[in-house]
């Protein structure tokens, strides 16, 4: 299986990436952008993802202030 | 009375720290690996960028087996301060409250800065004098420090934000000016300055100094009253 591990700063923690980006969307001409939050993504290919929470809370993401989310798919083979 | 200074690979200011220790008591490094202390009576867990800051600056070197005797060591009241990268590694620990964010200017700030000590009843600060200003440089991109307000509300009503930025001199945009803070116990504490890098006025301030001072008179009464 493979999850994705979303990790975003909390709503309420100052972002100063996601301003950075959302005062240089304009500059370019893409107007009409607004709450821009920059996180990161992990992948990993898991045996169990029942205990990906588990990693999340103990490492991949810092609870205090980070937010995960955990999107579950089955891993495309091309072996087959 | 001897210090511990933790060496992670990564560490870079690991020497700064054993050369200020060693001015004030004798000091050793220990190895990341290391599984003991070595009977050590104080723990400095240095700055620099442990493991390659690699997912969140100290994710990785909390986990190290130094870092669980570290663990061990300040829950039976040992005294430990972690500078920087080391108050970051607290953090992740669980050690001391709050998170270390990247700087509101998302830039790398290098720079002499004032900070005022807050409490000076702690063992790292007994050498100084509530309301003095300590010169001493930061360097960091991940200093922003931040807690939730309710764990603000707690560290301010038990004396655990220990060290301040000078009015004006934020560096990073740390939540209410603070630049170093405590555990309940006041044994653990963290602060992004270095105070390793001002222990000599070559070097433009000695300011540092106190803090190593404070930890050598500490462990001395402790060890005067066993």
């Amino acid at each position: 299986m493979t999850a994705r591990v979303l990790i975003r700063p909390k709503q309420g923690i100052l972002d100063p990436q996601g301003q950075a980006v959302e005062r240089a969307l304009p500059a370019l001409g893409f107007e009409g952008v607004t709450n821009v939050r920059v996180g990161r993504l992990i992948e990993l290919e898991v045996d169990d993802p029942a205990r990906v929470p588990e990693m999340c809370e103990r490492l991949l993401a810092n609870p205090l202030v980070e937010d995960y989310e955990v999107l579950i798919t089955e891993t495309a083979d091309s072996s087959t | 009375m001897r210090f511990g200074v933790l060496r992670f690979p990564g560490s870079c200011d690991e020497v700064d720290a054993l050369g200020a220790c060693r001015r004030y008591a004798d000091a050793e490094l220990i190895w990341h690996g290391d599984l003991d202390l070595g009977g050590v009576d104080a723990v400095v867990v240095p700055g620099g960028f442990s493991y390659g800051d690699y997912l969140r600056a100290g994710a990785i070197a909390r986990f190290s087996p130094a870092m669980e005797a570290v663990a061990d060591f300040a829950v039976s009241g040992g005294p430990v301060l972690g500078i920087c990268n080391g108050f970051q590694v607290l953090c992740e620990a669980g050690l001391l409250p709050g998170a270390l964010l990247p700087n509101t200017s998302l830039r790398f700030v290098c720079r002499q800065v004032d900070v005022e000590v807050v409490n000076a009843d702690t063992p790292f600060t007994r050498a100084c004098t509530e309301g003095q200003a300590l010169s001493i440089p930061v360097k960091h991109t991940t200093g922003r420090y931040w807690a939730p307000p309710e764990t603000l509300e707690e560290l301010e009503a038990g004396g655990q934000v220990i060290l301040r930025y000078a009015p004006g001199q934020n560096p990073n945009g740390s939540v209410r000016d603070i630049a170093g803070v405590a555990n309940a116990q006041k044994n653990v504490m963290g602060l992004m300055p270095h105070p390793e890098h001002a222990v000599d006025p070559l070097t433009g301030s000695a300011d540092g100094g106190t803090l190593f001072a404070s930890l050598v008179a500490h462990v001395d009464e402790l060890v005067a009253t066993a």
